[in-house]
């Protein structure tokens, strides 16, 4: 991801408060604790000899040498790479026709698009299973009907495909804001010499959309090459996240293995990240807030129409085959060789609110803590890195975004390495706690709380702190009484999309949980989809996953609407 | 300039006919006819809105005309798309390509036409010569400054020598003072190349000072067509007379007939109506500011007209002093000449206001 430009609207000359000097050293000595330092722990088991302190590479070599390990980093590169292509296949056409033409549902497909991302892709691959399966329901139909089945979920196909429907709303979401900041004249300029059609697109509106295209690629790339639970639940073994995950669970924290494989996930993460920094240098292109917004939309031709609306429904009707699934599913007695379920019932849901509350209730408050972490952290990084002269506010807000190039795996591992040795007073390991699950969520999501944070504050201008400063407020009270309500937007938004994704997480969690009474949902989710007789009651769980996701997103919206339209800030 | 490469192509004539324009239930373009001769210099001039830049996209093809037709050197285009019209447009935003440098830029037009490489190399370095910036052909547009992207726009519109050249508000996004120099230079430019150029602005001076022939259009009617010298002095109606300079408005009625017919304003004040001067229903009396004068004592002479009236304000412009006086119930603008070592009138004074009758125009809404 691209580092974002902080244009600062004005300096202001006096140093900083002992208050603020204090909030940033807490900030930093937090981030050092529950981020530095479990990631520098990893790191540094794996360049050490077992059980000294040595340094070494023979746990590498040994990683190199292993033809599991060396397989499984193909597999995860070959995955994470198509899964970006099929990603990019299924979102191409769908930002293209929503935004070059004069498309009815334009914004319900933009809204449908987003759909996949609140549900965890390992509940998707369960649900993908039973209409794309080998004994799924479009197999079924297709060797009834022509007498041959297609392979659509078989080892890391059924990966690939999984990850491309789960994670191509990035690319759809950056790539349909990239081709709508298009300035309208730079297309028109090149029809005016003579341009047009797939020249015209090739030459470009691509080139210009790139930006946007290839951050959304990245995000995809690191997403699906971190990601745990899809490839285990599909069964999946030889690939690089489940591998760390199956060496430090069967053969100890301990082993080194857990942490080469760790090591070599970062690396992965960074690189991808960086090459695509690097793609993106000096391509920033600002090209919005000229002449016309946008880039012209077409009308389409009658046989244009037909062919535009029947991509675009076959593409939603397999994004949203997976929502369909889990739907059935819960609602299902059994749904086994055939292409729907047998019967129906709601039985699942009853076993859900019953005994399984536990897991929503835990998801709840395991979420909206991480969320309130985030946001109090966010908006205390944002006010140093926006409006003091603190000697390396940067360094908190690098510290802080550093976290998305840590795979949950990774950050996992680290915390039971150097939170198991230190123990309470009554022998109970720190790791142990379910306030650790917390504390990684709220490190796994805090990029995204700090840049919505960072994005609000940016937008206030320093005149009305300034203001409230001359009118008699400290600073203190001036954060409190001017800027936290006019960031309460931006501040809302971080904490929606850091408890809408943190209560679906699970490959920092599925490390950290240790009893199944401090389970979160997407932890129980898990434990039920491995077994056949569970898979109702999960995919029941799931639904309820979904819709408690899908509300809190629709209410926060409403709220923030509300609040800007109150402010007379709305547009 | 290169001697080998002209870039100039036979200038032709636009001509616009019967141009009728909504979107929805807003017209913008009412019953537009223009002819624009071969090689002039012509600009369509208003306020925002007014649907001039409405009709310049229209010739270039963005824009499609409900009824009449665009012509180009005789031959309709209405029905051809944007890209095979040849009509070479330079944009408000310039819009280049953040992606190509300035000769890739230039190129881009020549490429799409499939012109050889090696023509398009000395094409490129002529349109380049010929706005001066031959030397910045490997910078991206961003690493240039707005007069310099303003060139390369205009570098990019040329090298593929478009039958007629559409610029919309070039000058708009640059500076005061590049605005003036720019202007020169886009007239420079349009002279040796002998292009037939349109010229899109709500800026009057601009208009003024570098077209051949302004069309001045407000609420999408072409009101008139002319050069700037009889625009200024014989304007047709009253949104002409205003938009373009000055001007003293007074709305009143004709009373009286044959020698002793006069133009009585609100107030009472009553203006002699000239001989064979044609007064329309519902005009108003027009004059410009500097074809008044101020005197301290009422003296008759050369058939001048002698009102009194009184100083209400002063405004120092440098080569000029412009009063507000009150005459009834009407206040005026009157441009005095500034002289050092001459007193001016002070305010609350009185003075007379002299005015020549054949200065005097009457005019309709």
């Amino acid at each position: 991801m691209t580092a974002v430009p902080t244009t600062q609207p004005r300096i202001r000359t006096f140093s900083a408060t002992p208050g603020q000097i204090a909030l940033a050293l807490a900030i930093a000595a937090f981030l050092f604790v529950f981020l530095v330092l479990p990631v520098t722990t990893v790191i540094y088991v794996a360049f050490t000899e077992k059980g000294t302190s040595t340094f070494t590479l023979v746990n590498f070599y040994d990683f190199v040498r292993t033809e599991l390990f060396m397989r499984s980093l193909w597999n995860s590169f070959y995955v994470s790479a198509m899964s970006v292509v099929w990603a990019s296949v299924l979102a191409l056409p769908l930002a293209y026709v929503t935004t070059r033409f004069a498309f009815r549902g334009a914004a319900i497909v933009q809204t449908l698009g987003f759909l996949p991302l609140i549900m965890p892709p390992f509940v998707g691959a369960v649900a993908m299973q039973l209409f794309f399966g080998r004994n799924g329901s479009i197999n079924l139909l297709l060797d009834d009907w022509f007498g041959f089945k297609i392979d659509f979920m078989e080892g890391l196909n059924g990966v690939i495909f999984v990850q491309s429907v789960h994670y191509f709303p990035f690319i759809l979401i950056n790539l349909s804001a990239a081709l709508r900041n298009i300035d309208r004249a730079m297309e028109e300029a090149a029809q005016n010499l003579g341009s047009s059609g797939f020249r015209l697109f090739r030459r470009i509106v691509f080139p210009l959309a790139l930006p946007g295209y290839l951050a959304g690629a990245s995000l995809v790339f690191v997403k699906v090459f971190d990601d745990l639970a899809t490839p285990l639940l599909l069964n999946v073994k030889d690939m690089l996240a489940p591998q760390a995950y199956l060496r430090v669970t069967s053969i100890g924290i301990a082993d080194p293995m857990g942490y080469v494989i760790s090591v070599v996930l970062i690396v992965a993460s960074v690189l991808a990240m960086w090459l695509s920094a690097l793609a993106l240098k000096g391509r920033d292109y600002a090209t919005t807030q000229r002449g016309g917004g946008g880039l012209a939309r077409r009308v389409m031709r009658p046989h244009e129409a037909v062919f535009g609306y029947g991509v675009v429904i076959l593409i939603l009707a397999l994004v949203l085959a997976p929502h369909l699934g889990l739907l059935l599913l819960s609602f299902a007695t059994i749904w086994s060789f055939s292409p729907l379920p047998d019967a129906y019932t709601v039985a699942h849901y009853g076993r859900v609110f019953g005994e399984s509350s536990l897991y929503i209730k835990n998801t709840l408050i395991y979420a909206a803590l991480a969320g309130g972490i985030d946001v109090v952290l966010g908006v205390a990084i944002a006010y140093l890195v926006l409006r003091t002269k603190l000697i390396g506010r940067e360094w908190l807000d690098w510290m802080a975004s550093a976290a998305l190039a840590i795979p949950g795996v990774v950050l996992g591992i680290g915390y039971l390495r150097t939170f198991y040795g230190i123990t309470l007073p009554d022998g109970t390991p720190l790791a142990a706690l379910w306030i650790t699950i917390v504390l990684a969520l709220a490190i796994r999501r805090l990029p995204y709380a700090l840049r919505a944070c960072h994005a609000a504050l940016q937008q206030i201008s320093v005149s009305l702190e300034e203001a409230a400063e001359n009118l008699g407020a400290t600073k203190a009270r001036t954060v409190r009484r001017i800027v936290v309500p006019l960031m309460t937007g931006g501040i809302l938004a971080g904490f929606v999309t850091s408890f809408a994704t943190a209560a679906v997480e699970l490959s920092a969690t599925l490390m950290l949980v240790q009893s199944n009474s401090d389970a979160p949902l997407a932890y129980g989710l898990y434990v039920f989809m491995q077994s056949a007789a569970g898979r109702g009651p999960g995919a029941a769980l799931g639904v309820v996953a979904v819709v408690l996701v899908a509300l809190c997103t629709f209410l926060s919206h409403l709220i923030v609407e509300r609040s800007q339209k109150a402010k007379g800030m709305g547009h | 300039m290169n001697a080998n490469v002209s870039l100039t192509t036979p200038a032709v004539s636009v001509a616009i006919e019967g141009v009728n324009l909504s979107y929805g239930d807003n017209h913008v373009l009412k019953d537009v006819n223009l002819a624009i001769d071969p090689g002039e210099f012509f600009a369509f001039l208003g306020p925002s809105g007014c649907g001039k830049t409405t009709l310049l996209r229209l010739i270039a093809g963005f824009n499609r005309a409900d009824t009449g037709r665009v012509a180009i050197g005789g031959q309709d285009i209405s029905s051809q798309p944007p890209w095979k019209r040849d009509v070479g447009m330079v944009f408000q935003s310039y819009a280049l390509w953040p992606h190509m440098s300035v000769r890739r830029n230039v190129a881009f037009g020549l490429e799409e036409r499939g012109v050889k490489r090696a023509e398009i190399g000395r094409r490129v370095e002529a349109a380049l010569g010929l706005v001066g910036l031959a030397h910045l052909a490997e910078r991206r547009p961003s690493q240039l400054s707005g007069g310099q992207q303003q060139r390369v726009a205009v570098a990019r519109t040329v090298a593929v020598e478009p039958k007629v050249l559409l610029l919309d508000e070039p000058l708009s996004n640059l500076d005061a003072k590049m605005r003036v120099q720019v202007r020169r230079e886009l007239r420079d430019l349009q002279q040796r190349l002998g292009l037939t150029t349109i010229f899109v602005t709500h800026d009057q001076e601009e208009a003024n000072s570098i077209c051949d022939r302004i069309a001045v259009m407000n609420e999408g009617i072409v009101q008139q067509v002319g050069t700037p010298m009889e625009l200024y002095e014989r304007p047709a109606n009253l949104f002409v007379a205003g938009f373009l300079g000055t001007a003293n408005i007074l709305e009143g009625r004709v009373v009286g007939s044959g020698a002793g017919r006069c133009f009585e304003i609100d107030g009472g004040t009553k203006f002699p109506i000239g001989e064979g001067a044609a007064v329309p229903d519902g005009a108003a009396l027009v004059f410009r500011p500097q074809h008044a004068g101020l005197v301290d004592r009422a003296a008759s002479q050369d058939g001048a007209l002698s009102l009194p009236c009184v100083i209400a304000n002063r405004e120092f412009l440098g080569a000029s002093v412009r009063y507000g006086v009150r005459i009834g119930g009407a206040e005026l603008a009157v441009d005095m000449p500034f002289q050092s070592g001459h007193d001016l009138f002070d305010i609350g004074s009185s003075a007379w206001l002299r005015l020549s009758p054949h200065m005097l125009h009457w005019l309709p809404a």
